[in-house]
């Protein structure tokens, strides 16, 4: 197996805190290197803070897990450097097309919208985004990047944690300001601070085999429900990097794991779906069941939960890394905030209610998917099947189709943080809406909006503007016509920018609050509010 | 928009056979795949979410006898 990759082994390495066995405060201490736990070490390193990650294990993610990136986490990960590395490596695809039994009853063209720097998504194999992420950890000097720790219990302190860790030396102490966990779906952190973790388990199993094929066929993906090849059940294929193809087979309840995952099960399937003359190798097979639940608070104490420690998705619509990530966007800048003494610790808080809120979102989509692909029950199930014959015969129907919905960031529209609109706006950029991506150019060169959001709070004006400061935190004034030129008109498009428009920007590329007019005083109260100051809020 | 629930059908009796006609040849499973479809169709048609609403809970409601 596994012709296509081989996995990392890395070292571990002995800490001086644990060889000479004093114990050290850490401002932030990472509970697993996963997708979530690799981009907060670099988000956090980013913004000045450093961390130290520490890891029960000494690879990356092994099988087939991940596949689809969507923009959002491509932009995250752009801020951080890591995005065009994967978008190289990784597979986009447009075309996606929907059958039912032996029909096919609906195509789509997914036609995202030009003048984005990231695509609407990617198709690449987790390990090679962890392995990469883990590289470039490597080279930087704030994070402390550590394999074989495994945390066997955690206390809170009033303002910190005091963690045990496991090594191949044995156990010893380790304090933090704070620990972000992203322990995965199975936390153990979770189960020490005793947190509630609840949701909806589906009574169900799929199949994930990884094959490589160098057949030519088309890079789309392709969705079965009901198929002759695999009745009653739903099946996927879709097309990973180094000519690795994804297959998803649901299997139902009544199957058993150990048996369904065995090669000689496998390949006769997968042959099934694709024909008996289509030469492949099978990389990789497992069996998985889906929950869709979440954690009660993100927050316990010094303790925050981000990934799927805090929430957990069932797979259609590709949601799991997706929003992790963004877990991780809105509290980099936060808890970066409250170290330096810039904002106070309640500032935290608002990380609750913004991913939370978010979670909410992306579970309600996830269950949808769930259950259009997977009915419950006979009266549901004829629902689905009615949905799908008439896709095949009118337009209305294409819509109701539900295979799992593209990923998309979720607005924190009630937030907090929001300062309210105040006079008229066109267009999507409100409160709490994460940027638009729009291309310009900086001294005569191509360049991206995007790219000059998210170092600090920014303040993206469509005229005079200077530096706004409140309570020791500055926003810079990014000026359209100054600092990059609008080339095609799609910023001013896009934000409904006139004359004088005042965009006030946080650090995680989010509008927090927005004028006609440049008017500092206005902006510093916003400014302070989208910083959790008591009075402002 | 509001659910109208006072009569629109103008020859109600002709509807009520065309629609049972439509699926005497059928057996339960069929009309009731059948009736899916009809609803779906007619619930694009209407479209408005506050009348769907409306309708979906009469409909839920009005059995008669607890099912
Ligand atoms: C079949 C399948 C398909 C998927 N497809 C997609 C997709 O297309 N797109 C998408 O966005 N998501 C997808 N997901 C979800 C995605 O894989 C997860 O959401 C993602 O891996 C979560 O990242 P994480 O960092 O939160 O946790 P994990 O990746 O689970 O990482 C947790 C880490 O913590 C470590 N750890 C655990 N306990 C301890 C401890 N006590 N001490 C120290 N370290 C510890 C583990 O070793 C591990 O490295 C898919 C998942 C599956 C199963």
């Amino acid at each position: 197996m596994f012709q296509t990759y081989s996995y990392p082994e890395y070292a571990y390495v002995p800490s001086a805190e644990q060889v000479e066995g004093r114990t050290m405060r850490h401002p932030v201490v990472i509970i697993g290197a996963g997708p979530v736990g690799l981009t907060a070490a670099l988000d956090l390193a980013a913004r000045g803070v450093p961390c130290v990650v520490i890891d029960d294990n000494n690879t990356v993610s092994v099988g087939s897990r991940a596949v689809c990136y969507a923009k959002r986490p491509l932009e995250i990960w752009d801020r951080l450097g890591l995005a065009d590395r994967f978008i190289d490596k990784g597979i986009s695809w447009k075309v996606g097309k929907v059958f039912f039994g032996d029909r096919q009853v609906y195509q789509f063209d997914l036609l995202p919208e030009g003048g984005h720097k990231c695509p609407a998504f990617i198709n690449l194999q987790q390990y090679y985004l962890e392995e990469w992420m883990v590289e470039a950890i490597a080279a930087h000097p704030r994070i402390d990047l550590r394999w074989k720790h495994k945390l066997i219990s955690l206390r809170q302190e009033g303002d910190h944690a005091i963690l045990t860790v496991e090594t191949p030396d044995g156990i010893f102490a380790m304090e933090a300001d704070w620990v972000i966990a992203c322990d995965g779906a199975n936390s153990d952190t979770r189960r020490m601070v005793g947190a509630e973790f609840t949701g909806q388990f589906f009574q169900d199993r799929f199949l994930i085999a990884d094959i490589v094929m160098k057949a030519d066929f088309p890079t789309e993906r392709w969705f079965w429900f009901d198929p002759p090849f695999h009745r009653n059940q739903s099946a996927l294929l879709h097309k990973q990097a180094d000519d690795v193809w994804r297959l998803d087979f649901q299997l139902g309840w009544d199957t058993d794991p150990t048996e369904e995952k065995r090669p000689e099960k496998v390949i006769p399937r997968v042959k099934a779906m694709l024909g008996d003359d289509v030469e492949f190798e099978l990389e990789w097979a497992s069996v998985y069941q889906f929950a869709c639940r979440r954690i009660g608070q993100f927050r316990h104490g010094r303790v925050l939960f981000a990934g799927d420690s805090a929430h957990q998705v069932s797979p259609f619509g590709a949601r799991g890394a997706n929003t992790g990530v963004q877990d991780i966007d809105n509290l980099a800048w936060k808890l970066a905030l409250v170290l330096k003494g810039q904002a106070p610790e309640s500032l935290i808080d608002s990380y609750h209610d913004e991913r939370a809120f978010a979670a909410d979102d992306n579970l309600l989509n996830s269950t949808r998917s769930t259950d259009f692909i997977t009915p419950k029950s006979a009266a549901s199930r004829r629902f689905r099947d009615a949905v799908l014959d008439l896709a095949g015969v009118a337009d209305f129907a294409k819509p109701l189709v539900n295979s799992g919905r593209l990923s998309a960031p979720t607005p924190y529209a009630n937030s907090a943080l929001n300062t309210a609109d105040a006079g008229e706006w066109a267009g999507r950029m409100s409160p709490g809406t994460v940027c638009a991506d729009a291309p310009v150019t900086v001294r005569g060169k191509p360049d991206w909006l995007i790219r000059h959001l998210g170092q600090g709070f920014t303040l993206l004006s469509f005229g005079d503007a200077e530096t706004v400061t409140a309570n020791g935190v500055t926003a810079l004034p990014l000026m359209v016509g100054r600092d990059l030129d609008d080339a095609e008109g799609l910023v001013a498009a896009r934000y409904d920018g006139k004359p004088g428009t005042c965009y006030l920007i946080r650090p995680d590329q989010h509008v927090a609050a927005r004028w006609r007019s440049f008017d500092p005083a206005a902006i510093a109260g916003a400014l302070a509010r989208a910083c959790g100051a008591e009075g402002a809020l | 928009m509001q659910l109208n629930l006072s009569p629109n059908i103008a020859d109600p009796d002709g509807f009520y056979e065309y629609l049972v006609d439509s699926q005497r040849e059928m057996g339960d499973e069929a009309a009731n795949r059948m009736n899916a479809r009809l609803i779906l169709i007619l619930a694009n048609h209407v479209g408005d979410a506050r009348v769907l609403r409306e309708a979906i809970r009469l409909a839920a409601t009005s059995g008669g006898r607890p099912d």
